[in-house]
């Protein structure tokens, strides 16, 4: 009986029409992905304006050179008075001992995962270098501020307990973008010095690091500029300071970052009976100015970080 | 050989020798630093987590009791644990609604670098959205409290009246808008970049053999993103989205700022005061907290490095597995 059906033609909707059917979803979907994607990147871009615009225009009310050089020091209430030279003094200084502490660590871990590490320790390191980048940063600032109150009793706050906090945060950084610079070293620089019969460690030094001292600069002003913004660590260790401390070692300490903090929590002034020379908003305003210096930094390092890799990075023929 | 005066060679031999020990040891001293610098890591991180417990140990172990009789901020019969619970429902939260919204946006901008952009222009705006994590937390805090989240509460109330009905919205939307929604943007703003970045990468890396089939086979653009691209990196954009949410999860000033404090389990995430995470509560007692007040603080912190390196490690799992079947590199 089957066989005597007739042969019917094939089903009504052939492919090339079915695609024609379609075709118009289709493009819509894809125009609408197209926009939507676009849109992504506008809306990434409304915090990003809106920072710099806020933080630029509110900030150079007060950004003067008499703001760069007084600290707080007998400053109150709604005086139209007080700079961040000590918080500035304080940030460089603290900034500095973190990567005092961190680079030689940084860039050692970094030489022993590319040129000597094998088997099992080189895996671990490498994956909890990884885990390390992760840790927050106020943990950071407990860690250090556990390790020094253990060594020398309760209540200690000085500036070198910040740098051992902020150097936490910078090793693993400093080791990662060592190591990816030292991998770019190409094999054949190492084997020619090792043929002319240079012991491994000074073709290291002298061969290795020194083609690669470019970009570990960059990865290491790159570090210094994730650290330099960071607060939570530095509010818990080295506390605040009205006045200059240029000793690491005793003594609270004051930083940008937590200068910002610190001037946002004060708050408005309550001026009363419209005293002269109070001004309500004194304190927001040295906030804002803090933090457009604070945002200059962090970019000059970036920027500066940028054009070293530029300019001095070894030819990789890419 | 017997040419040469013994003494002379013995000489010669011993130099040799003398120098070559020399160098020698110069080069396993060298060897042995560069591996302890590398134990050193794991000795940092160790330390973090044993300093912790040590220092958090006297809050764990003392009665419920004789916290609040210390602390002036423990309530009375309240437990560490029913201290420290609502503080990591308000960080989660914090994280999970930061990672909903920065997600999308963020693996929308890795498309557009990776496949939409022409070459020049994704360039420049991966190192813009790279300038976006350039951004110190506390200049976020800032802007978030003072700029921000006034132009929120109208769009909050408007949230409001369109949705009342489902919990998440309902209550009366906070006057000041210092609320854990508006902790939640700010903080996709800040991981944003983290998020962007790994994913664009692993987008970058799809064979193009993948990508050329799907357009051959007459694929519109977004069909060969949804067959070729998104199949391979669906793990990466994972792992990049728990990179991400480890951050979220740890940032501190931003919330401090921002968010009116609160210790609830409340999913009102238009009403300020009911929600606070772990950092933003240290950072807040921590510097007029007593002995016992620290140990306290510091056990909560404990609580928040273990949830953080769990979603970290987790993460970096993630990757490392992609790496070994990808075969890229």
């Amino acid at each position: 009986m089957a066989t005597e059906a007739p042969i019917r033609p094939a089903p009504a909707v052939n492919p090339g029409e079915m695609f024609e059917k379609t075709r118009g979803r289709r493009r819509f979907v894809d125009r609408l992905m197209t926009t939507l994607v676009t849109g992504a990147v506008a809306v990434a871009m409304i915090p990003l304006v809106s920072v710099a615009w806020t933080v630029g225009s509110r900030g150079l009310k007060r950004l003067n050179g008499t703001f760069l050089t007084t600290t707080m020091r007998g400053v109150f209430g709604g005086m139209d008075a007080g700079g961040i030279q000590h918080a500035i003094i304080g940030t460089l200084l603290i900034t500095l001992a973190a990567a005092v502490i961190s680079v030689p660590i940084g860039l050692l871990c970094a030489i022993y995962l590319v040129e000597y590490g094998r088997g099992r320790l080189a895996a671990a390191v490498t994956f909890f270098v990884d885990v390390m980048t992760g840790i927050p940063s106020i943990v950071a600032g407990l860690f250090a501020y556990a390790l020094f109150t253990l060594l020398l009793g309760p209540g200690a706050r000085a500036g070198i307990v910040g740098s051992v906090a902020l150097s936490v945060l910078m090793i693993p950084v400093v080791v990662r973008s060592s190591e990816e610079m030292l991998r770019l070293v190409p094999n054949e620089l190492r084997e020619a010095a090792l043929a002319l019969g240079v012991p491994k460690w000074l073709t290291i030094l002298k061969i290795v690091v020194r083609t690669a001292i470019a970009g570990i600069t960059t990865g290491v002003m790159l570090a210094v500029a994730r650290v330099i913004g960071e607060t939570a660590p530095l509010l818990i260790t080295v506390g605040v300071a009205d006045s200059m401390n240029t000793n690491l070692f005793a003594g609270r300490m004051m930083t940008l970052p937590v200068y910002v903090f610190g001037q946002y929590r004060q708050g408005l002034v309550p001026c009363a009976n419209r005293a002269v020379a109070c001004l309500p908003t004194i304190n927001l305003d040295r906030a804002w100015a803090a933090a457009l210096v604070l945002i200059i930094i962090v970019m000059a390092l970036n920027l500066i970080a940028r054009l070293i890799t530029r300019y001095f990075a070894p030819k990789t023929g890419r | 050989m017997t040419s040469v005066e013994p003494s002379v060679l013995a000489d010669d031999v011993t130099a040799s020798r003398r120098t070559r020990s020399a160098g020698q040891l110069a080069g396993r001293a060298f060897a042995g630093l560069t591996t302890g610098a590398g134990a050193l890591i794991l000795a940092v991180l160790a330390a973090v987590a044993l300093f912790l417990v040590v220092r958090g140990l006297p809050a764990l172990t003392s009665s419920s009791a004789d916290l609040s009789a210390r602390i002036e901020w423990f309530k009375k019969g309240q437990t560490l644990l029913g201290y420290t619970g609502p503080l990591i429902f308000g960080t989660l939260l914090a994280g999970a609604l930061a990672l909903l919204i920065a997600t999308p946006v963020a693996v929308g901008i890795a498309l557009f670098i990776s496949h939409y952009a022409p070459r020049r222009l994704a360039q420049g705006l991966g190192y813009v959205v790279d300038l976006l994590a350039a951004i110190p937390s506390v200049v976020f805090g800032l802007w978030g409290v003072l700029w921000l989240v006034p132009k929120l509460v109208p769009g909050f109330s408007w949230l409001h009246e369109a949705l009342g009905g489902v919990p998440l919205f309902a209550g009366t939307p906070s006057p000041t808008g210092r609320t854990i929604l508006a902790v939640g943007l700010v903080l996709a703003a800040m991981i944003l970049p983290i998020i962007t970045a790994v994913s664009r990468e692993v987008f970058l890396q799809t064979p193009r053999l993948h990508e050329e089939a799907a357009l051959a086979m007459g694929a519109t653009r977004w069909e060969m993103i949804r067959m070729a691209v998104f199949p391979f990196g669906r793990s990466g954009v994972i792992s990049a989205a728990m990179l991400g949410l480890g951050r979220a999860l740890g940032e501190t000033m931003a919330v401090l700022m921002i968010l009116s404090p609160g210790f609830s389990y409340s999913l009102a995430l238009l009403q300020a005061s009911k929600h606070q995470t772990i950092a933003a509560n240290i950072a807040a007692q921590f510097p007029d907290a007593n002995p016992s007040g620290v140990s306290v603080l510091i056990a909560t912190g404990l609580a928040l490095f273990v949830i953080t390196m769990a979603v970290n490690v987790t993460a970096r799992w993630i990757v490392s597995r992609r790496k070994e079947f990808s075969g890229a590199n």
